[in-house]
């Protein structure tokens, strides 16, 4: 016997394990801290305090958004479909938490190294789907259901480019592997050849998470809350949290696919990728204090006239280019 | 490997008699999803990730959740789990269900006698060794594949397409929604109350302040 039970794949699969469990923990504790830091920001911006009673500067808002949440009672409506209405938070958060697998942090850190990565993205991006869907429909409230109604018709739109706008990379890296697609970039970052995919994926980045220029799901003018009006505590928060964890993944993406990812001088990769992806949060953040909503039928027009036939012709560009750049 | 494919198979079959036995359309609809989802896994658990992502991609993320949305457009409600139930009397599955068994037996009779052991293996499938074979040796396929395509796509705009009275059409795809939305057809654009306002400024920490 060689050491027991402790053999070398034995010790690799627990560090796997310890990685991804480190990952999922600092992925969900960022995203409720980021719930705070948005109204800071969105204070700032907007030339108004924001919440800045709970604990020095509004630091322990959190904390006391969380007892709140945590012991509020968790409802559900008699006229609800039970089984859905749980269903659907889990799923909001599930699916988007299995997507941070795939992101490579730094050269060793990151959970899962597929060839078919950014492919899970996408599906799991469909499955995400569901969750709006099924809240909305299972509250059996008319507002839920019109909000779930324009968030999937949203998402799915928004998903058919968005899936067309990373094609550009894939083609250009020769690989679905996230891995492989950060080294790729070693020499220049893929948003300056790629500048048309990087613009098309942030807009559909923006509209699957329902984040700011695009949230008529969630409107609160005309459908009070969209497809989570009838939820509370906990499961409210999953949807809630989701949310933050659906931005800090698509900044997380755009950094890996589109800015080199961990690459860059002097500082080591983990806090390049840090600061990168704070960056895009940030971005999302600045959004939404800026700009109007649109109204939603001129987001689906723009979806389909503008944007669509923008990721194709970058597809055709950059096809055509590696085809006359490649040695046959 | 064996077990997965086994487990994934075996969660395929109940889904999909859960499709058949649900009485609520949108439970039913729900069951094939993971019907699909399963049969990914069957695909995973074969060595053929590639196509197991895009069953997830294309059936269960696209096609299924158009499914799922004109189901619960429909909203059924009660009356049609009724009816439903109404139709599921064991009179009328039965005779079917019992022909059906007889061809399982002879089919697992016929498995039974045959190499069970070679039945699920293979090689990794890459997506670069899928895509040189859709456009190596399968390429009219391929081709022939796009054409109905956008013959479907062609179609689906004619039938979309709105009257010259109303405003541009957006693409055929988006209809549904907007039928939801504002079931009046929109004559003139004033009809609509405009909602372009953005949020008040004070709304920055909205839900769990």
């Amino acid at each position: 016997m060689d050491g027991g039970i402790l053999t070398p794949t034995v010790i690799d699969a627990i560090v796997a394990m310890l990685q991804a469990v480190a990952i999922l923990l600092v992925a969900v504790l960022t995203s409720a801290v980021l719930t705070v830091v948005e109204r800071r920001l969105l204070g700032l911006w907007q030339d108004r305090h924001g919440p800045n009673r709970v604990g020095p500067g509004g630091s322990l808002q959190l904390i006391a958004d969380m007892i709140k949440i945590f012991f509020k009672e968790d409802w559900i409506p008699p006229f609800a479909d039970r089984t859905l209405f749980m269903l659907a938070p889990a799923i909001a958060m599930a699916s988007l938490l299995l997507s941070f697998s795939i992101i490579p942090i730094t050269p060793t850190l990151g959970v899962a190294d597929w060839n078919i990565g950014l492919l899970f993205f996408l599906a799991m991006g469909g499955i995400n789907v569901y969750s709006v869907l099924l809240g909305g429909w299972s509250s059996g409230n008319k507002y839920a259901l019109i909000g779930a109604m324009r968030s999937s018709a949203q998402t799915i739109s928004y998903e058919v480019f968005m899936g067309l706008s990373l094609m550009g990379v894939v083609a250009m890296a020769g690989s679905f592997n996230m891995r492989e697609i950060v080294n790729a970039q070693q020499g220049l970052w893929f948003f300056i050849p790629q500048f048309l995919g990087f613009c098309t994926f942030l807009i559909a980045g923006f509209a699957v998470t329902h984040r700011h220029p695009f949230d008529q799901p969630e409107a609160e003018q005309e459908l009070a809350d969209g497809y989570h009006i009838e939820y509370s505590s906990m499961k409210f928060g999953m949807f809630f949290i989701g949310e933050y964890v659906g931005m800090l993944l698509i900044s997380a993406l755009i950094v890996t696919l589109f800015f080199g990812g961990w690459h860059g001088p002097l500082l080591p990769p983990i806090v390049w990728f840090v600061l990168k992806t704070s960056v895009f949060v940030m971005l999302f953040i600045l959004v939404r204090a800026a700009l109007p909503r649109p109204r939603y039928d001129r987001v689906m027009t723009f979806g389909w006239i503008v944007c669509l036939p923008l990721t194709l012709l970058n597809l055709l560009v950059t096809g055509a280019v590696i085809l006359l750049t490649t040695p046959a | 490997m064996e077990l997965a494919f086994y487990l994934s198979g075996l969660t395929a079959v109940l889904a999909t008699l859960g499709v058949i036995a649900n009485p609520n359309p949108v439970h039913g609809v729900l069951y094939l999803v993971v019907s699909l989802l399963a049969v990914a896994m069957v695909f995973f658990s074969l060595g053929a990730p590639f196509a197991g992502a895009l069953e997830i991609i294309v059936y269960a993320g696209a096609i299924m959740v158009l499914f799922v949305f004109v189901v619960m457009m429909l909203n059924l409600g009660q009356a049609a789990a009724e009816q439903e139930r109404l139709w599921l009397k064991p009179r009328t599955w039965l005779g079917p269900s019992l022909l059906a068994a007889v061809l399982l037996l002879t089919l697992i009779g016929l498995l039974w006698q045959g190499n069970t052991q070679a039945m699920i293996e293979g090689g990794g499938l890459t997506a670069k060794g899928a895509g040189t074979l859709l456009y190596g040796p399968w390429l009219l396929l391929v081709e022939l594949g796009a054409l109905l395509l956008l013959a479907a796509l062609v179609t689906a705009s004619h039938v979309g397409r709105t009257t010259p009275v109303a405003a541009p059409s957006p693409a055929p795809r988006d209809m549904p929604t907007q039928a939801a939305d504002q079931p009046v057809p929109r004559t003139t654009p004033g009809d609509k109350p405009p909602n372009t306002g953005g949020k008040p400024p004070n709304t920055g920490g909205e839900e769990v302040s």
